[in-house]
């Protein structure tokens, strides 16, 4: 896939998915080549330094927390710790009270499903901000899909209260010591957690005069 | 006490014989009616929406009230999820820009701007982007501020009871919509924002336009603030009202003008510039109260400061016109060129002509664009970016390909109404819309 992307870091990186195209795989379109496989692959693993204050504030956590992550990335100027989930509450503690961290702000809570990520099909996604320092960094934590299960930080920023049953709600992640963990978004009685890769998107044809357009989500998919 | 037999008002109501349901905290209201019964107290429990015209849209609270003092409020959302994040996911990244103007549909170019910036971060081309584009969107995120706070204030005044407030709130948007749907094509949900630039480059008139939209809409701000300022009623019903001070709003992860009239000058405009606005003379307005008057008189002193920077953009582009307004590398380029004719916007005649009878590899170039889309590189981003609410920033994950992985847009509405139940409990129950209106949430925004 490289070779036709603009000029771009180098780094490991790690396979999370492997796509073939919808051309002509069990479909009666033969206008496309079927053969094509594409991986997908996220940016993982670099080593410090990166510069300004993120190497102190690594730092930082490291003397606070044994162990605290699984691995860094720095990427676009924005600094992202994948912390362990047994370590998060832990490492968020540190990020909220200590002062030369201080990230007071738990602005946003995110859900990502990688599939074929096997052994952190579920990712959380928490962006902090620090008000006394301007300064922002994301904490990255994951899951297996047969034990979908991480701890609630909304004992440490009540903000994330919705933001974790939205998560909830979306991918089915259940925050461990979250004081209501219900649907927010989908009705109550809702079957199935939507944002999830497999739940399928639901699309129904589109009917012109002598023709149907599949739905969006059985067209055939440029890799 | 137990309802009087003989009164056929005071008799409770058939039990129904289907359940209730409800998306979010407010909980079963079959189970709610069943415990308030078995409670048999004074206690009341309303209903408050989803269809209530001062919610500002489809949100549901469920109010237990001992007279008219509040004991708890629990808002319900989620009525108007459209399942837009997942939705992205199927589509192409240029594409994704007309999904998201449609979350927040009072203050759409934030939404735009939000996912653009976060797409333009993961393509490395944050330095590429035409100074013109930069200023038009400037201009733009501006306009839609005063819009935006302009339904918030007509709204709040509505639900005051002060109908004038209303009528020349929305007549001073009118203003503003027009001179949108003039570039744009369209009054609202615009999909001007590309990855890369704006769609399109002012028409002609643009400026004159914008002269005369600034001369109407400055002197009409002074109107809004003779009307409430020192009105007594107006201040009666606000001051003090849905008090929330800066513990609070650090705890629950308020931001936007709630925090603001906390005296604490954040604002993501000069604190984390983006898209230029360092460049752009303007003052961030505080007040200490924390109640909804100084949210309301932030609001019409930032409309004062838009207006300000809605000038200096208007001076930057009348010198650069002719200048692109989108980014010149064909890879991300959208191809069509994209004018505003008689009948509503489309290609311009030139580029149907150039790609149809003249120029076989622009046809394929546009094909492959339009159908297929560009790639973006693996890895995440989040821009933040100030929208009238608050923060608004969008979570875009790539994995190298020409869809979105997932999008998630952080909206402050959503955020905000966390604080419903701290701005109201212990409160006046005709206080509830005074405290929502504080806020200002757009449910489009919040349930996305």
């Amino acid at each position: 896939m490289s070779e036709n992307l603009p000029e771009y870091p180098k780094y490991q990186q790690e396979v999370v998915e492997t796509e073939t195209g919808m051309w002509s795989t069990g479909t009666g379109d033969t206008s496309g080549y079927g053969l094509i496989t594409r991986t997908i692959e996220m940016p993982t693993g670099q080593q410090p330094p990166f510069g300004d204050w993120y190497d102190d504030a690594i730092k930082r956590v490291e003397e606070k927390v044994d162990h605290p992550f699984h691995h860094i990335v720095f990427d676009h100027g924005e600094l992202t710790l994948y912390v362990p989930r047994e370590k998060l509450l832990e490492v968020m503690r540190i990020m909220r009270d200590d002062y030369p961290l201080r990230f007071e702000y738990c602005l946003s809570v995110s859900g990502v499903h990688y599939p074929e990520y096997h052994g952190h099909e579920f990712h959380v996604v928490y962006h902090l901000e620090s008000m006394t320092h301007n300064r922002r960094i994301r904490v990255e934590t994951g899951a297996p899909a047969d034990d979908p299960t991480i701890p609630s930080v909304t004992s440490i920023y009540p903000a994330a209260d919705w933001h974790e049953r939205e998560t909830w709600d979306m991918f089915g992640i259940v925050f461990d010591g979250h004081p209501h963990l219900t649907r927010i978004l989908m009705p109550d009685d809702w079957v199935g957690h939507p944002q999830r890769k497999d739940y399928p998107l639901g699309g129904i044809p589109i009917e012109f005069k002598g023709t149907k357009v599949p739905p969006v989500d059985q067209r055939r998919r440029y890799l | 006490m137990k309802p009087s037999s003989t009164d056929f008002y005071a008799e409770p109501g058939h039990e129904e014989d289907y359940p209730a349901y409800d998306v979010g905290a407010a909980g079963d209201f079959d189970a709610v009616q069943a415990a308030q019964k078995e409670r048999d107290d004074q206690v009341l429990v309303i209903n408050m929406g989803p269809q209530h015209p001062s919610t500002h849209g489809v949100l549901r609270l469920l109010v237990e009230c001992d007279g008219e003092t509040v004991l708890s409020c629990r808002p319900s959302i989620g009525f108007l999820h459209t399942g837009i994040e997942k939705n992205m996911e199927y589509r192409t990244w240029a594409q994704g820009s007309a999904f998201v103007t449609r979350m927040d549909y009072v203050a759409p170019f934030f939404n735009e701007a939000a996912y653009v910036f976060s797409v333009e971060r993961l393509l490395d081309i944050e330095d590429k982007i035409p100074q013109r584009a930069k200023d038009i969107r400037v201009l733009f995120m501006e306009l839609c501020r005063i819009a935006s706070h302009l339904v918030a204030m007509a709204t709040a005044g509505l639900e005051l009871g002060a109908l004038t407030v209303y009528m020349n709130g929305y007549r001073e948007r009118e203003v503003i919509f027009d001179f949108f749907e003039a570039v744009t094509g369209l009054r609202m949900n615009h999909e001007y924002f590309r990855p890369g630039g704006v769609a399109n480059d002012l028409p002609e008139n643009a400026i004159s336009q914008l002269h005369q939209l600034i001369d109407w809409v400055e002197p009409r701000l002074k109107e809004i603030h003779d009307f409430c300022d020192d009105n007594p009623i107006f201040q009666g019903r606000t001051k003090n009202t849905a008090y929330m001070d800066q513990t609070a709003c650090f705890a629950l992860g308020i931001t936007g003008p709630r925090l603001r009239a906390t005296g604490f000058e954040w604002d993501l405009r000069k604190k984390q510039p983006y898209c230029g606005y360092e460049t752009y003379d303007f003052d961030v307005p505080t007040r200490t109260g924390a109640d909804a008057y100084d949210a309301y008189r932030i609001r019409m002193d930032e409309m004062v400061e838009s207006l300000k920077i809605v000038k200096q953009a208007t001076d930057r582009l009348e010198r650069s016109v002719g200048e692109p307004v989108m980014i010149q590398d064909p890879q991300y380029k959208w191809p069509a060129k994209l004018v505003v004719g008689p009948d509503g916007q489309g290609n311009a005649f030139s580029h149907v002509k150039d790609i149809m009878g003249e120029n076989m590899e622009g046809l394929i170039h546009h094909f492959k664009m339009v159908s297929s889309g560009f790639k973006v590189p693996a890895g995440q981003a989040y821009v933040p970016i100030e929208s009238p609410k608050g923060e608004i920033g969008c979570h875009v994950v790539s994995d190298g390909g020409t869809h979105p992985y997932r999008v998630h847009m952080r909206d402050p509405g959503f955020n905000n109404l966390q604080a419903i139940p701290l701005l109201t409990e212990g409160g006046m129950i005709a206080d509830i819309v005074v405290s929502i209106a504080s806020l200002d949430p757009v449910l489009g925004g919040v349930d996305r």
